[in-house]
Parts: structure tokens; C-alpha cells; sequence
């Protein structure tokens, strides 16, 4: 039974993603950082889909395509914001502070 | 031996995990990210879900990642140079919010709710069994979830057209 310990590493690996966050300035980072967090939902869903049911898969079927979509779109924008500012570094991006 | 192997890659992960965030080369960062991925899809075959762990290779450490590294070498950010990290207000909290989010997350593992789900054990693999590994995600996915299928495609659209008029220089 392998229910509890793919939660609790669900959980261990959602935490890092949430630190990397709020611990590293360069954006790109951060981005890995939150597909870190997609990953340990995606866990989550797999593990109880196990005992579930099928339909905790198809959830992480969807989640992929949402993050590859979000991926698409976020690294279009970081490439946008470099061109605009020659920097990633979010403390330099602050134009919508008032 | 399924237990070995979960926590020889669960141990695998979480390192992946965590030099992933505290690597300072964005490269780095990202290969460490791809290694916690593909530990992620061995765990998945070890949750009777092979299918998803050969989307989670070919779609996120192939596809996704692929895309990161060469946004990454394409702004020419391997090289080394200052660290990107927060001063030491900013680790401390992010250390603690992390550590809390643990526990918090560790309690909600251990809370009755989670030993209150009963289920049936191994109903997943002898589903696969009968119908195929595929089979049984597309059953559902083709049936009940027919809809939000067809929305995601609308989606991925929306996001390649989003992506174009973002990266272009002029339009």
C-alpha cells in the first residue's frame, strides 16, 4: 500500500516548489518552481487514483496540458520582459508597483 | 521490492527537488528538475499508471523542459553569475513557510479522513488488466470527459496563438 507515502512525498515535494518560489528572484526559476508543484498534485492524483479509479488520471491528463500550455505562455512573456528590460531578476521588475 | 523502488526514487525526487532550488546556474536548476521528473514517472509506474508516466516523459521532462532550457539558452543565462537568492530575511522565510507547509500537509496525510477512504485494493491494476492501460483512461476520458477535452484543445490553441503574439518582436 503505497497510498500514505506517495502523499506524504506529494506533500514534501509541493513544499519545495512553494520555497523555491518565494526563495529565488530569477523568473525562469520560479517558473520550474511551479511546475515542481504541478508535478506533486499530479502525484497526489495518481496515488489515490489507484484506489479510486481511472478518473484521477485523466485529471493529471488535463493538468499536463494546462501546464504546457501556462509554459508556452509564461515563457513567451519572460522572453518579452527580457527584451524589455535585459533582466529576470523580479526585484527589477516592478513597472505595475504603485 | 515495490516499496524499495518507491523510496529509492521518492529519495531521488525529493533531491532533484531541492537542488533544483538551490542550484544558482539556471541550467542546473533545470536538469535537476528533469531528474525530479523522471523519478516522478517511476513512481508512476509503480502507481499502476504507466500510461501517465510515459505522457509525464514524452510531455514534461521532453517537451516542457525542452522548451525551458532553450528559452534559458537562447537569454544566455548559463553562464555563472550573482546569485539569484533572496537575502537572509527572504530564506529564513521561505524555510519556515516551507517547513509549515509541511506539516500542515503531513497532518491532512494523517488525519482520519484520509484512513476513512476505504478502498477497494488493486482495483486499478485489474482494471488495466482487463481493458489495457490506455483503455482505461481513454474509456473515461472519451466518455465522461469528452467535453473538457475538446475545451483543452481550445485551450492549447488560444495558448500557441498567446505565445506568438507575446514573443513577436512587431506585429
Amino acid at each position: 500500500m503505497l497510498l500514505g507515502p506517495a502523499l506524504a512525498v506529494s506533500a514534501i515535494l509541493f513544499s519545495l516548489g512553494v520555497a523555491g518560489v518565494l526563495l529565488r528572484r530569477n523568473a525562469i526559476i520560479i517558473f520550474m518552481c511551479v511546475e515542481l508543484m504541478l508535478n506533486a498534485a499530479n502525484l497526489a492524483f495518481v496515488a489515490l487514483a489507484q484506489q479510486l479509479g481511472p478518473d484521477g488520471q485523466v485529471i493529471v491528463f488535463f493538468v499536463m496540458a494546462v501546464a504546457a500550455a501556462e509554459a508556452a505562455v509564461g515563457l513567451a512573456i519572460v522572453l518579452a520582459i527580457y527584451r524589455h528590460k535585459q533582466t529576470l531578476d523580479i526585484k527589477d521588475i516592478n513597472l505595475l508597483r504603485g | 521490492m515495490t516499496q524499495v523502488a518507491f523510496w529509492l526514487f521518492a529519495v531521488l525526487a525529493v533531491l532533484g527537488g531541492l537542488m533544483c532550488i538551490t542550484r544558482r546556474s539556471p541550467v542546473a536548476s533545470a536538469l535537476w528538475l528533469v531528474e525530479t521528473l523522471f523519478s516522478l514517472a517511476a513512481i508512476f509506474v509503480l502507481l499502476d499508471a504507466q500510461f501517465i508516466a510515459a505522457l509525464q516523459v514524452m510531455v514534461y521532462a521532453g517537451a516542457i523542459m525542452v522548451l525551458f532550457l532553450f528559452v534559458i539558452m537562447l537569454l544566455n543565462l548559463g553562464r555563472e553569475r550573482a546569485t539569484d537568492m533572496r537575502g537572509w530575511a527572504g530564506r529564513l522565510v521561505a524555510l519556515a513557510l516551507g517547513l509549515l507547509l509541511v506539516v500542515e500537509l503531513w497532518v491532512l496525510v494523517g488525519s482520519p479522513l484520509a484512513g476513512q477512504i476505504q478502498l477497494p485494493a488493486g482495483s486499478m491494476s485489474r482494471a488495466s488488466q482487463e481493458q489495457g492501460v490506455v483503455g482505461v483512461i481513454s474509456d473515461s476520458l472519451f466518455r465522461t470527459y469528452l467535453v473538457p477535452f475538446e475545451v483543452t484543445s481550445m485551450l492549447l490553441v488560444a495558448a500557441i496563438v498567446g505565445a506568438v503574439v507575446l514573443a513577436k518582436r512587431r506585429l
